[in-house]
């Protein structure tokens, strides 16, 4: 088992989920008293660029470095293609970790950079310089900068010399530490397509951690959603977006409604709502006592003087917001504040102070664990 | 525009300067001497570049004609300090070596009599030269060497312990440097501590002392925490992640050391190189004590004019000359040690 799957070619398999490049079982993380990270099983799959997200704190750095070599699991196994590697030193596991400071350094020059994994593999200084001129022209830095010094370049430059090193070292997984966080907003966008598109070009494996969902769905094909230590639920983008798995997970993706639902006879109540809740349990809620119920602020709307909204709510519009192509409306209803957005050209005709009854249907509410 | 006018903006121009200028001029006051006596030897060095500052603000019309700025103000105690600590007593000895030999006539004769002395083939005085540079430079290798692990440790792994182990290290320095070095030649005498001790089992201790070994020993010992504090900066200055990413992309420790860790911890491994260099060459006692003179070196060649021999220009002039080759030699690593280029601001 071990040799064949050391053994297996490099380029992803045809069944993505038949051996997953790097497997957690079980691993935690504690320093002293504090777990930094608590139990987790995960699948790393072999060519996927899987991002996990999560609050500042939440332990995805930790779990990063583990995988990464540089700190070893107190509980659990990681394992690199079937192989056991908890105690591997990072140099050599098949793993490169691009740094959020990018660690680049200052003393040498971009090719000195881009060159020092080479130089540590004893490459040739011709063909060194030969692939490191290669890998500027693949992160779209222009090749006179192969002589420049690395601190003269601006943040987006460094961050493609550092990329250009870590590809360098020709890993099969790529560690990304929040490696975009200090650039500005613009910039970021530009890097994190340039970043989705240099993982399709070289088929390596991306490991990406963020506390961005936003960059997240640009870039992944798998997210996963750490909480205290925890993963909170792992999926697609689309899956994370259209079916999060808890309140926090929903609260994580963005500007979302989110109220307390509670059992009341044979239906559901929620605090402020005329009338009982209509609501689709998942089936794992049929037994719950208590839920949280989370809709977006898309699929709010002002239902004045029409009956078809199965859940409705009365309250007083404070404020709007102009998106661009949306209009945000700020709707408060009692002591809670609700999102409601409208497209420009649906725009809504009242004006803040207002009243309005704002409504949504059974079918457009997310129903998760409370 | 009146002259009023355009007055202003140089005026608002020039509100700055001024404390710039004055630390410049306290660097130049600290390496060389010429500050002072260029504009006039009457007004300190700062005083003269203040009032030049404050010039344009009485051409337009404002503020008194002598008012120092904040900044000459603020650096007024160490220029006066400098000015009558260093420079003067700098200036009285350049002074003294081109005073007729065993005179007083300083400022009153000039000639190059001492310098033609020293240079005199017959003279062996180059000697003492040799033994100062010579055991400054086994010094600061010596250093280097035993230093670095030490330093390596405090930046790197002591941990919570490093503080106290500093403190251990720079202790001595409490103590009289002459007190610690007689303390050495009890340990090292005949019938000793070492020799009494080897005594007992049946050996005997080595004769080291009174040796050019021993005044290397006791350097190396007394120079110790001028190394080792500088060397623990330099190397707590190179960030932790940079050897982590080296070692991630596969590095072995040796390479990582030549890479990375040593090259950023230049700036303090020369500092500390520099320091023990000069400390070194003007040491005198440890040649005396734990030397007993099998060695002359030249800064006990220098007091010996001073005092002994009463030949206070030939002293300046050997003191100028030795000024003059640590302060060549001072420079020559200063412009090796760009700290923009290492710390890569540049």
């Amino acid at each position: 088992m071990t040799a064949t799957a050391l053994a297996a070619p490099k380029a992803p398999s045809p069944l993505p989920e038949a051996l997953p490049i790097l497997q957690l079982v079980g691993v935690r993380k504690t320093f002293g008293a504090f777990a930094a990270v608590e139990r987790i099983d995960l699948d790393i799959r072999d060519g996927e660029f899987l991002t996990i997200v999560g609050p500042s704190g939440s332990g995805k750095t930790t779990l990063l470095r583990m995988l990464a070599g540089m700190e070893a699991p107190s509980e659990g196994d990681i394992s690199l293609r079937g192989v056991r590697i908890n105690e591997t030193p990072p140099a050599r596991r098949p793993t490169c970790l691009v740094f959020q400071s990018l660690a680049l350094f200052p003393h040498k020059t971009v090719g000195e950079n881009i060159e020092f994994p080479l130089k540590v593999k004893k490459v040739a200084g011709a063909a060194r310089k030969a692939r490191a001129l290669e890998l500027l022209r693949l992160v779209q830095l222009p090749e006179s900068y192969y002589a420049k010094n690395v601190m003269q370049c601006s943040g987006g430059e460094r961050q493609r010399v550092a990329l250009a090193r870590a590809l360098a070292y020709d890993p099969d997984v790529l560690f990304f530490d929040e490696p975009l966080s200090a650039l500005d907003y613009k910039l970021k966008k530009v890097m994190e397509k340039e970043l989705k598109d240099l993982h399709r070009l070289s088929g390596k494996t991306f490991v990406y951690i963020t506390h961005s969902l936003e960059e997240a769905m640009v870039m992944s094909d798998r997210i996963g959603v750490m909480r205290a230590g925890r993963l909170v639920q792992v999926g697609t983008p689309e899956e994370i977006y259209t079916r999060p798995s808890t309140k926090f997970v929903a609260e994580f993706m963005g500007e979302v409604n989110v109220f307390d639902a509670v059992r009341s006879g044979e239906g559901w109540r929620i605090d402020g709502l005329d009338g009982p809740a209509a609501l689709d349990l998942p089936p794992g809620l049929r037994t719950a006592d208590a839920a949280a119920v989370v809709v977006r602020p898309e699929f709010l709307r002002f239902v004045d003087g029409q009956a078809d909204a199965q859940n409705r709510l009365s309250g007083v519009v404070f404020n709007e917001y102009a998106l661009g192509s949306r209009i945000q409306y700020q709707v408060r209803v009692g002591e809670k504040t609700f999102l409601l957005e409208l497209s420009r050209a649906n725009a809504w005709g009242g004006k803040p102070g207002d009243a309005a009854t704002i409504g949504w249907d059974a079918r457009d509410a997310i129903v998760v664990a409370a | 525009m009146s002259g009023a006018a355009t007055g202003a903006p140089i005026d608002g121009a020039r509100a700055i300067p001024p404390l710039g200028k004055g630390r410049v001029d306290g660097e130049a006051g600290r390496v060389g001497s010429g500050a002072g006596l260029r504009s006039g030897p009457k007004i300190p060095p700062d005083l003269g570049l203040a009032a030049e500052a404050t010039l344009p603000a009485a051409r337009g019309g404002k503020g008194t004609a002598f008012r120092l700025s904040r900044g000459a103000l603020c650096s007024l105690p160490v220029g006066l300090t400098l000015l009558l600590g260093f420079v003067a007593p700098l200036a009285t000895v350049a002074a003294y070596a081109f005073a007729t030999p065993k005179s007083f006539d300083v400022f009153r004769s000039f000639t190059l009599a001492n310098f033609a002395a020293i240079f005199d083939p017959a003279n062996t005085v180059w000697q003492s030269f040799a033994w100062s540079l010579g055991l400054a430079v086994l010094t600061v290798v010596a250093l280097a060497v035993v230093a670095y692990p030490i330093a390596w440790g405090l930046a790197r792994s002591f941990g919570r312990w490093s503080g106290f182990i500093s403190v251990l290290f720079v202790f001595p320095l409490f103590v009289s440097e002459n007190v610690r070095l007689y303390g050495w030649t009890l340990f090292f005498l005949k019938n000793g501590v070492l020799d009494g001790t080897l005594k007992l089992v049946g050996g005997a201790g080595p004769e080291v002392l009174y040796t050019p070994g021993a005044i290397l020993f006791g350097m190396v010992y007394v120079y110790l925490p001028f190394m080792l504090l500088p060397m623990t900066l330099g190397l707590a200055m190179v960030p932790k992640d940079l050897v982590e990413a080296a070692r991630d992309l596969g590095a072995s420790r040796l390479l990582i050391w030549r890479e990375i860790e040593l090259p950023l911890a230049t700036p303090g491994i020369l500092i500390g190189m520099l320091l023990t260099f000069v400390l070194a060459v003007g040491a005198v006692a440890e040649s005396k004590v734990l030397g007993g003179q099998s060695v002359i070196v030249i800064t006990h060649d220098i007091e010996i004019a001073f005092t002994y021999a009463q030949n206070w220009p030939l002293g300046s002039a050997l003191a100028l000359l030795l000024t003059l080759i640590v302060g060549a030699l001072s420079l020559a690593a200063l412009a090796k040690l760009d700290l923009d280029r290492i710390l890569g601001r540049r």
